[in-house]
C-alpha cells in the first residue's frame, strides 16, 4: 500500500491497463471498420429466412425481412460509433475552448459561459436533443447536430475547473508580467495543463454519445427507419419480443452495451494511466 | 524627499526621471484582518532599498502590490507617477520566494528561460548557469538552481526596477555571495533600482543603500 501511494501505477498494473486499452480499442475500432466496409447486401432482404432464430447461418437469426442481424447490427453499431466520434470531436473543442476562455477572462465572459452551461445542464438532456433534432427535421443531420451540440457542458465545467486552479499560479503571473497576451499564456501553460483530463473526459464523451444517438432514435426522433441503426433494430423489435423472438432485442442490446462498457474502460483506464494519484480512488 | 530633485541615482548610473516606485498610502485586507494600512514611501530612481521586517508582517504582500500581482483595497502602487502598464513586458519585475512554483513544470528550463526573450549571453554566466542545465525539466534541479534561472530571466534592459522577495534563502553561503555579487553588478550596469526583502538586516546592510523599518513604514 505504502509503495503503491509513492510510487503511483506498478509496473505490473501499467501492462494491466494498457492491455484493457488495447482489446476495447480494437472491438471498438474493428466494429467500426467493419461497418463502414460492409456493402448493402450483407443485411440484404431474403423473404425465405424471414424471423429464423440463431443458427449457424445467421448467428444472431433474422428479422421480419429476412436481414442478418448481426450484419444489421455491426452497421447499425459502427454509424452509431461514427455519430458519436463527430460529437466527442465538436463537443470536445466546445469545452476546451469555452472553458479555458471562462477562466482566463473572468468577469463576464465567465458569467456568460457559466450561464450557457446552467441553461444547458438546466434542460433535461434527452429533450435537448430531441428538441434541437426535431427543429433540424429529424434524420442523420438532426441527430448528428443533436448530439455534437449538447455535450460539452460538463467537460467545460471540468476544464474551468483545472485552469482556475493555475490562473493565479505564480508562473502564470509572472509570465503576464513578461509580456505574454492571455493566448500565448492559454496555449504555453494552460492547454498543457488541462490536457490530461481533458482527453480522458472526450473518451468518456463516446459512451453518452452513442447512448444518446441510440436513444432519441429509439424514440424515433433521430435517424430513419430504413437505415440500420440500433436505435431502430431495438424499437422494430418491441413489436416481435412478445411472440417470442428474443434474439432481435437480446443480441443487439448487448452489442451495444458491450461498446458502451468498453469505451468507459478506456477512459476509466487511461485516466489510471495519465494521472497515478487517481487510481487508488 | 521630493521626487522632482532627482537627477541622478545614488550611483552616479544615468537614469530617467519617470523612473520612482512609489507606494502611495496603501492598504490591503482580507475580510477581517487588516494586513496593510496606508504604506507610503518612494523609492528613487536607481536606488536599492531594503525593506526589512518580522516575518509574516505583510512584506511579501507588500511586494505583490507593487509588482502589480495582487490589486491594493486602498491606495495605489505607482510606476513614474502612474499605475503599472496592464500590456506588455512590465518594468517592475519581482522574483518570488519560491522558485518551484514561479516556472512551469511541464517547460524545459530554455523554455522558461526564454519565455520574456532571450536573456544575455554573460547574464547565464554571472548566474552560474550551466549549459547542461538548459535541457532538464525543473523537477530535476534544486531550489537554488531554479533561483538563478527566476533571475536570469529578468535581467535585461526592461527592467527597470527589480523587487526581490527573499531570493536568497534558499541559497548556500557561497552561492548566496556570488548571486548578490552578480545582482549588484548588473543593477549598476542596467542601472536599475531594487526593492530588496529580507529578514537579515545584514545581508540588507550590504546591499542597500536604504534600509526601510517596517514598524516605521505602518505607523
Amino acid at each position: 500500500m505504502r509503495c503503491r501511494r509513492h510510487g503511483g501505477l506498478t509496473a505490473n498494473t501499467r501492462v494491466r491497463v494498457a492491455v484493457y486499452i488495447a482489446a476495447s480499442a480494437l472491438y471498438v475500432l474493428g466494429i467500426l471498420v467493419w461497418g463502414l466496409k460492409m456493402p448493402e447486401s450483407a443485411y440484404g432482404v431474403d423473404y425465405s429466412m424471414k424471423l429464423m432464430a440463431p443458427g449457424a447461418g445467421h448467428i444472431f437469426g433474422t428479422d421480419f425481412m429476412g436481414r442478418d442481424m448481426l450484419c444489421r447490427c455491426v452497421k447499425g453499431l459502427s454509424t452509431s460509433i461514427s455519430i458519436a466520434a463527430l460529437a466527442a470531436g465538436v463537443s470536445s473543442v466546445i469545452a476546451l475552448a469555452a472553458g479555458i476562455a471562462a477562466a482566463v477572462s473572468g468577469g463576464k465572459t465567465d458569467s456568460f459561459i457559466n450561464w450557457c452551461i446552467d441553461l444547458c445542464m438546466g434542460i433535461p438532456h434527452l429533450i435537448l436533443l430531441i428538441l434541437i433534432s426535431f427543429m433540424l427535421g429529424r434524420g442523420t443531420t438532426g441527430v448528428t447536430v443533436a448530439v455534437a451540440l449538447t455535450h460539452w457542458p460538463e467537460l467545460a465545467r471540468v476544464v474551468r475547473a483545472e485552469v482556475l486552479q493555475i490562473r493565479s499560479a505564480p508562473y502564470v503571473q509572472a509570465a503576464y508580467k513578461m509580456g505574454r497576451t492571455k493566448g500565448q499564456v492559454a496555449w504555453g501553460h494552460m492547454i498543457p495543463h488541462v490536457l490530461p483530463v481533458w482527453m480522458v473526459g472526450v473518451v468518456l464523451l463516446f459512451p453518452h454519445a452513442i447512448m444518446h444517438e441510440a436513444s432519441i432514435t429509439f424514440l424515433g426522433f433521430g435517424l430513419p427507419a430504413e437505415e440500420p441503426a440500433i436505435g431502430v433494430i431495438l424499437s422494430e423489435s418491441m413489436q416481435y419480443i412478445s411472440t417470442g423472438k428474443w434474439w432481435l432485442a437480446l443480441f443487439p442490446g448487448l452489442l451495444l452495451l458491450a461498446a458502451v462498457m468498453l469505451f468507459d474502460v478506456i477512459g476509466e483506464n487511461l485516466k489510471k494511466l495519465m494521472d497515478p494519484g487517481s487510481a487508488q480512488e | 524627499m521630493c521626487p522632482c530633485n532627482v537627477e541622478k541615482g545614488k550611483r552616479g548610473v544615468s537614469v530617467q526621471q519617470d523612473e520612482i516606485l512609489e507606494a502611495r498610502k496603501i492598504s490591503f485586507g482580507y475580510r477581517e484582518r487588516q494586513i496593510l494600512r496606508d504604506v507610503s514611501f518612494i523609492i528613487s530612481p536607481g536606488e536599492r532599498a531594503a525593506l526589512v521586517g518580522p516575518s509574516g508582517c505583510g512584506k511579501s504582500t507588500l511586494a505583490k502590490i507593487l509588482a502589480g500581482y495582487l490589486k491594493p483595497s486602498g491606495g495605489a502602487a505607482l510606476w513614474g507617477g502612474e499605475p503599472l502598464p496592464s500590456g506588455g513586458y512590465c518594468p517592475v519585475q519581482m522574483i518570488q520566494q519560491h522558485p518551484e512554483a514561479a516556472v512551469d513544470p511541464r517547460w524545459k528550463m530554455e523554455r522558461i528561460l526564454k519565455e520574456g526573450g532571450m536573456p544575455a549571453p554573460d547574464v547565464l554566466q554571472a548566474m552560474g548557469i550551466e549549459r547542461e542545465w538548459l535541457t532538464r525539466w525543473p523537477s530535476e534541479l534544486s531550489g537554488g538552481e531554479l533561483q538563478r534561472f527566476c533571475i536570469a530571466r529578468v535581467l535585461r534592459e526592461e527592467t527597470r526596477f527589480l523587487i526581490c522577495d527573499e531570493i536568497s534563502t534558499m541559497l548556500d553561503a557561497i552561492t548566496q555571495a556570488q548571486v548578490w555579487h552578480s545582482l549588484l553588478a548588473m543593477s549598476e550596469g542596467y542601472g536599475f533600482g531594487m526593492l530588496v526583502i529580507t529578514h537579515n538586516i545584514e545581508l540588507a546592510k550590504q546591499v542597500c543603500d536604504r534600509i526601510l523599518e517596517w514598524k516605521d513604514l505602518t505607523s
